[in-house]
């Protein structure tokens, strides 16, 4: 049966370059960059060549580069690193509302030690609002974290002005680019921001290689302590084989962005137009132009996001899905709640998110398939049944009990 | 996919019994759509035994297999026995579930409870009605 991948936010494929760069690091050049001796060196240049590919990538100079193991570690060790280095000046930290659980929990840590954490709302697509920035922006704000793009409903925020308000007063500005690098051009100098995550996995790198962006000059609590590899900001043994893949993507993708984003945007641009003439009550969420180019992200009324997935699956195609269902912590995506998702009707969500490696002829198939999968939960839906019954959707019934306690912070 | 046994899976792709029961006998609904799980069993019960047991779920692939094997679970038990039936006999005989889709057999079991208890509440209520004659209860 043939796969499609639709779920790139997830993982991505590796480029095949890619990773003819990395096998000599996984075979002959074993070195640890730290050590004296030729073996090392031969490790050490290909982390110098890396941190330059990277940096050069998002407009940085290598000194404000840092590996890390993965987006999430780039993003706690923005949060608690600066909240940590600036906590004498303040402690008031504002992250947005659909921020990734990294920056939302490493936001909520700093809370549990008694800093003050200002959560911005966000508007049915998904947006942060400058005057609200404005308004909360105090004094003792030391940091503000907001994502470039968002990986579930694909909204790009306005990061430049945002940057600024949080410049004028003072506060430095880190946004978690993570889901945008690789696919919409980013210059770390044009943004005006003072640090920045991203990850190799996203655009056809290795997982284990993310970074994190610290404007010189910014003072950071390092988070991993130990030896002195980052220049003693980030301790650990550098994982060689999978930065050298992460230069290698970003070089490759410096290159090739522009085009393969036109390309990938004609794909996601046929799903959002054609999934809706093709099924009904069907709902876009996120912004409908200013997106991210892979992004697409509905709302099917009347279904179950997990058990919509599952069907897929079985037809060979692989998506997300933000229902509760589908989350291990069985509660709606965080996102759509923010954004004001219908909580039943958020359930039924499809996320696909696109990337080089799909084609035309695979969105075609995809649009063949779905219908006839909707068609069949929608058979089996109470919900379905009873808006074709009365037209009126039903709100909630009758409910059984049970308890769950999902609370991320116990894990 | 590995996070479902195949009996799981088998119930979830081929669920039996999906549908409705004009006329049932007892109908039964539970869950909520904001938790993403919501349930309506239909029995058709004669002499005590249940006839014929059809749902309609709006739900994850547990829960659309859970359903399926109860209303299997259910069919061809006399009301008494049927009402025995518990979550864990449900997952047990779906090979298991994933510890966090448990509460999904919870619902099911429930579902077929409560169209139980309706038709056994219409049950009373018309042997009531037959008692005192005229229906309004001055018998």
């Amino acid at each position: 049966m043939q796969i499609t991948y639709f779920d790139n936010n997830s993982a991505t494929q590796l480029d095949p370059r890619v990773l003819e760069a990395m096998v000599p690091f996984l075979k002959e050049n074993f070195g640890n960059p730290q050590n004296m001796h030729s073996v090392g060196a031969v490790a050490k240049d290909a982390l110098d060549n890396a941190r330059k590919s990277v940096a050069d990538f998002i407009g940085a100079k290598q000194s404000e580069v840092y590996f890390v193991s993965c987006g999430s570690e780039a993003n706690n060790f923005a949060i608690k690193g600066i909240a940590d280095a600036n906590a004498q000046k303040g402690k008031h930290i504002i992250v947005s509302a659909i921020e990734h659980f990294s920056v939302l929990y490493a936001a909520r840590r700093l809370k549990k030690i008694g800093f003050e954490v200002t959560i911005l709302p966000v508007n049915q697509i998904g947006e942060v609002n400058l005057n609200e920035l404005k308004a909360v922006l105090r004094k003792d704000t030391t940091l503000v974290s907001i994502q470039i793009a968002n990986t579930e409903i694909g909204t790009i925020q306005n990061i430049k002005e945002l940057a600024l308000l949080a410049k004028a007063n003072g506060s430095l500005f880190h946004t978690d680019a993570v889901c945008a690098a690789g696919l919409v051009p980013i210059d770390v100098n044009d943004l005006g921001v003072d640090l920045l995550s991203f990850s190799a996995s996203q655009f056809h790198g290795p997982k284990g290689a993310s970074a994190l962006y610290v404007k010189k000059g910014t003072r950071i609590t390092p988070q991993i302590d130990g030896g002195v590899q980052e220049e003693g900001r980030r301790a650990g043994l550098e994982n060689i084989p999978a930065i050298v893949g992460f230069g290698s993507a970003c070089e490759l993708v410096k290159n090739e962005m522009i085009k393969n984003s036109a390309s990938i945007k004609e794909l996601r641009d046929k799903l959002i137009e054609e999934l809706p003439k093709k099924v009904e009550y069907v709902y876009l969420n996120g912004h409908k132009n200013n997106r991210m180019p892979n992004n697409v992200n509905f709302s099917i009324e009347f279904i179950e996001g997990e058990a919509m997935m599952l069907l897929l699956d079985s037809k060979g195609f692989m998506v997300s899905s933000g229902s509760a269902c589908a989350s291990k912590a069985l509660k709606m995506s965080h996102v759509l709640t923010a954004i004001g998702a219908d909580p039943a009707v958020g359930q039924g969500s499809l996320l696909i998110s696109l990337s080089k490696y799909n084609t035309m002829a695979d969105v075609d198939r995809f649009l063949l398939e779905f219908p006839a999968i909707v068609k069949c939960l929608r058979e089996m839906s109470p919900l379905y049944a009873h808006f074709i019954k009365t037209g009126e959707r039903q709100v909630a019934g009758p409910g059984t009990d049970y308890e769950h306690d999902h609370d991320h912070s116990e894990k | 996919m590995s996070f479902y046994s195949q009996k799981v899976m088998d119930h979830f792709s081929n669920p039996r019994n999906v549908g409705e029961i004009k006329n049932a006998d007892g109908i039964g609904e539970v869950g909520n759509p904001v938790c993403g799980d919501m349930m309506t069993f239909y029995v058709k019960v004669k002499d005590d035994i249940v006839q014929d047991v059809k749902f309609k779920t709006f739900g994850c692939g547990a829960a659309i297999a859970v359903s399926s094997m109860v209303s299997e679970m259910g069919k061809g038990k006399s009301v008494a026995d049927a009402m025995k039936i518990t979550n864990a006999d449900v997952a047990i005989e779906l090979g298991g579930l994933p510890p966090n889709k448990m509460h999904c057999s919870n619902l099911g079991a429930d579902a077929l409870h409560k169209a139980l208890e309706d038709y056994l509440v219409k049950k009373r209520k018309n042997k009531e009605e037959n008692k005192s004659g005229c229906g309004c209860g001055c018998g």
